[in-house]
């Protein structure tokens, strides 16, 4: 039980440190939240220089071009990017967090190699086609049809929650391809061209106003069968793999921004006046602020120990839900310290001279879709009580049956 | 970073637990409730031959130290452990477990002393020390009815709270060396409420099916175990912080600990009643007991609350 790094960490995080020092000089103001196009220039060009320098895919094994770093040094690129102002991954997510680690343990050596370095290198944007409108908590009741035709599959449906679908070049796709089976055996993992015909990508806007989610409709949409990913029926487990590498470090970068977040109420506080007193001097603020403040603190020891455990077993163990849960409940919690310090301001999502309404609102709004994303809070619950605790599952309806 | 139990500290633990499970078995325990002697004194002096209380003087580091504790707060062991493991080396019979340490820590209303009839001698931390104070110059009135029935109160009814300066004592290291073993302690606590609420709702059947199929069930189950494994990090973290990890404020580290164990103890104490049901509100099921015991927890070196409002102070300073 050590916190200390070694030296070999240290000099990781010193020359990270230095490069990002240089790099960030030459990296303009952020873009607009829905300037989609300046958007992807600016995230894809970071992921770029990322490449150039030899920081993509820290954590991806060497030989498909990542830097094969420790876990713990993962760690650490994400704290010091974080803590630099870095750009933040954004619409490479999903293939460096969930297509690609999965094209790593999964895909053929051709499919390696055509799609690892594009998303490496910024080249390539994917999308996830996982949830549908019918299939949400319950994924493996997904009724995207695949029919084989000669050398491809035609698919045919809708999928839903697919981030940055406008902008992506290719989608990592559940579809169902036999519905005879118990629903999880029919189910296969492929890659979709997003130029192929018969996608039509509708933007879905968010409470947030923002339009990062889409719909996408499928007309007989040809996949060639070279790009099933694993073999025919099994991208249920080949899904779960995406699934664990995002309940593991995904959340880092988020979670120092909050801690961030933190500091500013502080600060905010003491500026607001309340009579003849600031808000700072109300016991009661202090100690709900302290509280979330002292909980993050501990939120980033447990990743440190998730982060070990990977080290030692090469697997994020069900650690990732204790943080998702206690994460995403803390997000609420601040936000609504946020709300209440701000009072009637938090009737604006404008800043209001001094006052940064903005990001406090907004941020108050995002926090409402973390106990949903990735998972429910629900979900998490249900994984914690019955893979920790050894809870007997609930019965399931349906989960011998095939999903027609 | 390995921040990770090595083999030697899982075998501190393994040892401890086991030496706690049976020796203090919770049955026994419990016989001594509302009795003038909740402490055994045969066993508190196994507990210092078991090398509890002289852990630090004898080389160990707070990481054992923490280790220790968790799984003295896991058996609900009784008597002022944190206490009298500080006094170690400055008290006489404190390491071997032949005195028994309790402490004036003040409060709303008269002050309450804990264990004080058995106590041998007692400490007070003051603005920037320590010191010893002798209970038999003190007179007490033991509380009839105490909240938690193997944690004695008793006020102060005459003698001189007069005390002398701990020699050589640093007090500011003894008091978040204490903040972080309570925590410790509440870290047990809320691990052993889960175990027991875990392993009732596995058994106990309603509706034909064990109840804790049902996510009703399983979801407050899930959540007390997720508020125990979040506390047991930071006092995890705080320990390597009094061991002086760079970079790791042990001011701070000790008060996160305090927050989050204190609010697990709490929390998984309550929760674990509710998951017993009706059973959970008697005397006879232990589920009351660790909810007391943590009550009891919050209340030693400084409440949950208390440790929020510092952690405050620290980020609003590091803000401006």
């Amino acid at each position: 039980m050590d916190l200390r790094y070694t030296d070999a960490e240290q000099e990781f995080r010193q020359e990270l440190r230095a490069w990002l020092g240089s790099a960030l000089a030459q990296v303009g103001p952020e873009p607009a939240r829905d300037d989609w196009a300046a958007r992807r220039d600016y995230e894809t060009g970071w992921q770029r220089m990322l490449f150039d320098a030899g920081y993509a895919g820290v954590n991806w094994p060497a030989e498909y071009g990542g830097r094969g770093a420790t876990p713990t040094e993962h760690l650490i690129f994400l704290e010091e990017t974080e803590r630099a102002g870095a750009p933040y991954v954004g619409m490479n997510f999903v293939g460096l967090l969930h297509a690609g680690p999965t094209l790593v343990v999964e895909a053929s050596d051709e499919q390696k190699a055509a799609h690892l370095p594009g998303i490496l290198q910024g080249e390539h944007v994917w999308c996830q086609g996982f949830s549908e409108p019918g299939a949400g908590s319950d994924l493996a009741s997904l009724a995207c049809r695949a029919f084989r035709d000669g050398d491809d599959y035609v698919v045919s449906g809708q999928k839903i929650w697919t981030s940055f679908a406008h902008v992506a070049d290719y989608c990592e796709m559940l579809v169902r391809t036999d519905t005879d089976v118990p629903k999880h055996k029919g189910i296969s993992w492929v890659i979709m061209d997003m130029t192929s015909p018969g996608i039509d990508v509708r933007p879905l806007r968010t409470m947030e106003g923002s339009t990062e989610f889409c719909e996408m409709y499928l007309d007989e949409v040809r996949i060639p069968i070279a790009d099933r990913v694993g073999a025919e029926n099994d991208g249920w487990r080949v899904a779960m793999t995406t699934l664990s590498f995002e309940r593991g470090t995904a959340f880092v970068s988020e979670m120092l921004q909050t801690m961030e977040l933190c500091r500013e109420l502080a600060d905010l506080a003491a500026h607001i006046t309340r009579g003849t007193a600031t808000a700072w001097d109300d016991a009661g603020l202090r100690r709900d602020l302290g509280r979330v403040a002292a909980e993050l603190d501990a939120l980033w020891a447990l990743t440190k120990r998730n982060i070990s455990e990977a080290t030692r077993t090469g697997l994020v163990g069900p650690g990732g839900s204790v943080f998702k849960l206690a994460y995403t409940d803390l997000r609420h919690r601040l936000g609504e310290i946020a709300l209440h310090l701000l009072d009637r301001a938090s009737l604006s999502l404008d800043d209001l001279g001094e006052l940064p309404t903005g990001q406090h609102v907004q941020g108050r709004i995002h926090g409402i879709s973390m106990t949903i994303a990735a998972g429910t809070t629900q979900v998490q619950k249900n994984i914690i009580a019955e893979r920790i605790l050894g809870l007997p599952k609930e019965p399931s309806v349906g989960a011998r049956e095939g999903v027609k | 970073m390995d921040f990770w139990l090595t083999d030697d500290q899982r075998e501190l633990q393994d040892g401890i637990r086991s030496f706690v499970h049976g020796r203090f078995p919770l049955e026994e325990i419990a016989e001594r409730e509302e009795t003038a002697a909740v402490i055994d004194p045969a066993k508190w002096r196994e507990i210092g031959e078991m090398g509890v209380f002289s852990l630090r003087s004898d080389g160990f580091d707070n990481r054992s130290a923490v280790l220790a504790f968790e799984e003295l707060g896991r058996g609900l062991v009784p008597g002022p452990l944190v206490v009298t493991h500080l006094a170690a080396g400055f008290v006489d019979g404190a390491a071997e477990g032949t005195a028994i340490v309790s402490m004036l820590e003040e409060g709303t209303g008269p002050t309450l002393v804990e264990h004080a009839t058995q106590a041998t001698d007692l400490v007070r931390f003051t603005d920037g020390g320590v010191e010893r104070i002798d209970p038999s110059r003190l007179s007490f009135v033991s509380v009839r009815r105490p909240l938690d029935a193997l944690t004695p109160v008793s006020t102060i009814a005459g003698g001189s709270t007069e005390g002398a300066p701990l020699a050589g004592a640093d007090a500011r290291a003894l008091w978040l060396a204490g903040v972080v073993f309570t925590a410790a302690l509440q870290v047990g606590t809320a691990a052993a409420a889960v175990d027991l609420a875990t392993a009732y709702a596995m058994e106990r059947e309603q509706f034909g099916r064990p109840i804790g199929s049902f996510q009703a069930v399983k979801h407050l189950l899930a959540e007390m175990f997720v508020k125990s494994d979040v506390a047991r990090s930071a006092v995890h973290a705080a320990a390597c912080a009094l061991d002086g990890a760079a970079g790791h404020d042990p001011v701070r580290a000790a008060s996160v600990a305090k927050v989050t164990a204190g609010d697990a103890a709490l929390f998984c104490g309550k929760t674990g009643i509710q998951v017993h049901g009706g059973m959970g509100f008697t005397w006879e099921v232990h589920a009351q007991r660790y909810w007391k015991r943590a009550v009891v927890l919050d209340n030693n070196f400084g409440s949950a609350d208390h440790h929020a409002r510092l952690v405050a102070e620290m980020i609003s300073s590091e803000a401006s």
